[in-house]
């Protein structure tokens, strides 16, 4: 869309936020929407070839991979799941309540996804830690009792398993930093109906994150199971 | 050499402050967000690049000069041709026209102030720079001898060199040309002056538009591969491993589908760059206009779908190979359409043989020679025969250097006056252009014939008979590096000795041509308001005319 000139705007009033360049704060926000768009746009090739990996081995080594992800716990797994999709919605919240200029709204639901988003990481880590017991961390010490003829297959499951669960959780970590320094910014009261950009594609990128867990974890948990 | 066409005493005419001189000091370049002061800070570092890529070519074409192994072992030649490959590719023909003339570039010819995203635009250039910086910590510490795609198990099994720290340079890079991209897809989309619709935007902009989705869509797929072969090296673990099952060919289809789309990266904005300077030197509108833009949209979108033709020998099935050898052949339509339409452009056009002509000319020339050598490699049985020859070393050099390193070099021709405000000397810019291109071709055209009669690429020796056209090439190389040397000499002379440049000492149509020489920091002092459809030499001149008539 072409951006409309203003070729008199010296008498229209300068938000502070609004950066040399742009002529207007709409043409500023929207700048900054369509770069986090195709930010997500890398961001799915990236994840893209792991899951192109993942099916090209699924198909290839079928059986092993089934017996790979009776290993997985469903529970933490499930319980993780429906921490992000919670999280998801008090980051809608986040956008919402700095729309409608409300500050403490704001921090409130900035901090509660944070705090979700730790305990995504907290459960991962157990989940982590119960592989390591298992034997299940691919590497020479790789073990499957229940089918010792298909534990060279099944570690691919792994290997894909900890890379991709792996990236995920450092997709995370950087989340949780970009919401570190969004609450600053917001206790410090910059966020209003004006000038929300930060807030929005900070919840872009987040609620992309989620939906990467949405795919991961029927894929590493779930299709095996039924057999 | 012409004359300003435009008003003598044009307000724009010798500001007191540019972006140069503006500020003062190191700091005031390494922390600018000045797109054009970015620009400089990649010419300096990408120049740097391309003569340490030349180094190792001319450490190779000397010891090709024997047929017996004299000047090093099999292991320093397999680092040679290494190296030269990482460097040129990653530090030099994959940003070179993007982050240089693109930087500069860009905004300018939409009639913005800056890229959307300044502080962005600095990042990138200093993820270039790690990047650069960690291949040349590699080169210090003994260097790098998988070849420049890194092929597994090689690479994660075998080579016993740095290729961990390589591949990490290369992913940084990939990020900052994954965010060059960005930035410029989203100034595109956001940032163009009032009245500049899509359609009359320069060539140069839709080009560097088809380059960015390449950037965006095709190098996440680059850096997932080879975050993968730096795990599997590192950890042992991996899916690549055959080991564990893994499959070292599936490591090729990841590569090959950033690297195939990379070689557009490398192309597009070229074929951007000669659509200007044809323009500007015919004083015609491009022919086509429309079809030249939609073709670079098309080149960028088929780029993606041929990736496996260089697989054909590495076990892929009949069928696929059919149909990425057919889909080969289908990406050669759009770089026809470029190649007629500036070929119609010049019939009837007022052409003069200025500098950046003669480079974008050579272009046309040798890139069609390039392209056609391309459908022989894309016809199966052909390419099983020559297949890792030297033919396909004269394809890609004739494509890349005699493509894309010409491109650039009209480019920097063509805008230097814009970007440093300086006349280089016309007659040494012909001088090295016509070098330029006779010793390309006598460097390369021989490895086509050699390719043919069959010697293989990268060994450091070979059979007595292929002497006198390995000698003949080396020969060329030589008097290549003569002609690039040159432009270096010339181009530091006239930054203090050139003749000043008016704003437009080409007479040419656009944006960037209405503002000073070297332009002021904000570029534009009101936004500018385009009137003209692109490369429109009536309309253009009347409303310069107009605006130099109401101050």
């Amino acid at each position: 869309m072409t951006v409309q000139a203003h070729p008199d705007s010296s008498h229209e009033e300068h938000h502070p936020r609004l950066q040399h360049h742009f002529e207007t704060m709409e043409q500023q926000h929207e700048a900054s929407q369509l770069g986090m768009w195709l930010f997500l746009v890398t961001e799915i090739l990236f994840f893209g070839a792991l899951f192109l990996a993942y099916a090209f081995y699924r198909w290839l080594y079928y059986d092993a991979f089934i017996a790979a992800s009776h290993h997985q716990n469903i529970l933490l797994g499930g319980i993780n799941t429906a921490v992000l999709i919670f999280s998801s919605l008090t980051v809608a919240m986040s956008v919402y309540y700095s729309q409608t200029n409300r500050r403490k709204g704001l921090i409130v639901m900035l901090i509660l996804t944070m705090v979700l988003g730790l305990a995504f990481l907290g459960i991962k880590a157990v989940e982590y830690h119960e592989h390591f017991e298992h034997h299940l961390f691919p590497g020479p010490n790789f073990q499957l009792p229940d089918a010792p003829g298909l534990a060279a297959q099944a570690q691919m499951f792994y290997v894909l398993y900890f890379f991709m669960t792996g990236l995920h959780a450092f997709h995370m970590i950087i989340g949780l930093g970009i919401y570190t320094w969004l609450l600053i910014r917001a206790m410090k009261g910059e966020f209003s109906s004006v000038y929300y950009a930060p807030i929005e594609i900070g919840g872009l990128y987040w609620h992309f994150v989620d939906i990467v867990w949405i795919f991961l974890f029927p894929m590493l948990y779930l299709i095996g199971r039924h057999y | 050499m012409t004359t300003a066409v435009l008003d003598p005493n044009h307000p724009l005419e010798s500001p007191r402050k540019n972006y140069l001189n503006r500020e003062y000091g190191v700091l005031s370049w390494l922390l600018t967000r000045d797109h054009k002061r970015i620009a400089i800070l990649y010419i300096v570092s990408i120049t740097l690049m391309f003569f340490v890529g030349g180094l190792f070519a001319v450490l190779m074409r000397l010891e090709l000069l024997t047929p017996q192994g004299d000047l090093m072992t099999s292991d320093t030649y397999n680092k040679m041709f290494t190296l030269h490959g990482v460097v040129m590719i990653f530090f030099f023909l994959i940003p070179g026209i993007p982050a240089v003339l693109g930087n500069f570039l860009l905004p300018i010819q939409i009639g913005a102030k800056d890229l959307a995203f300044p502080r962005l635009n600095l990042l990138s250039w200093y993820l270039f720079m790690i990047g650069a910086i960690g291949t040349f910590v590699v080169v210090m510490l003994g260097g790098l001898d998988t070849g420049w795609t890194f092929y597994t198990p090689y690479s994660t099994q075998y080579s016993n060199t740095h290729v961990t720290l390589v591949t990490l340079g290369a992913f940084i890079t990939g990020f900052s040309s994954i965010l060059t991209g960005l930035n410029f897809m989203v100034t595109v989309h956001r940032m163009r002056a009032p009245g500049l619709t899509w359609f009359r935007m320069p060539l140069f902009i839709w080009a560097l538009y088809g380059t960015s989705i390449i950037q965006i869509l095709a190098t996440p797929v680059l850096a997932i591969a080879l975050l993968l072969l730096a795990a599997e090296r590192v950890l042992r673990v991996g899916i690549f491993d055959p080991s564990i099952g893994g499959d070292p060919v599936l490591y090729q289809h990841l590569f090959w589908f950033y690297s195939h789309p990379a070689v557009y990266i490398m192309i597009l904005p070229a074929m951007g760059v000669v659509s200007e300077v044809i323009a500007a030197f015919s004083r015609k509108r491009v022919f086509g206009y429309t079809f030249v833009a939609y073709s670079s949209l098309g080149i960028a979108l088929l780029g993606f779908l041929v990736w496996a033709h260089h697989m054909f020998v590495a076990g892929i099935s009949v069928y696929s190979a059919l149909i990425f050898s057919f889909l080969s052949m289908f990406v050669a339509v759009p770089s026809a359409i470029k190649v007629f339409n500036w070929t119609f452009t010049l019939y009837k056009g007022s052409v003069s043989f200025q500098t950046p002509m003669l480079y974008a000319l050579g272009f046309i020339g040798l890139f069609a020679i390039g392209g056609v050598t391309g459908l022989f490699l894309a016809a199966l049985g052909l390419d099983i025969h020559v297949h890792d020859t030297y033919f396909i070393v004269a394809h890609f050099h004739y494509v890349m250097v005699g493509g894309v390193v010409m491109a650039y070099f009209a480019g920097i021709h063509f805008w230097w006056p814009k970007i440093t405000g300086r006349m280089y000397p016309e007659w040494w810019g012909r001088l090295a252009a016509l070098i330029v291109f006779l010793g390309f071709n006598l460097a390369f055209f021989p490895q086509f014939l050699l390719g043919y009669l069959g010697m293989p690429r990268r060994y450091h020796v070979y059979v007595p008979e292929f002497q006198v056209l390995n000698v003949m090439s080396s020969a060329g190389a030589s008097v290549l590096g003569v002609g690039y040397l040159l432009p270096l000499v010339y181009f530091i002379w006239s930054l203090k000795f050139g003749p000043k440049a008016g704003p437009n000492p080409w007479g040419a149509v656009g944006l960037e041509w209405t503002i000073a020489s070297p332009p002021p920091t904000e570029n534009f002092h009101e936004t500018p308001a385009v009137r003209w459809e692109a490369y429109d030499y009536n309309a253009f001149e009347e409303a310069q005319r107009d605006r130099a008539g109401t101050p």
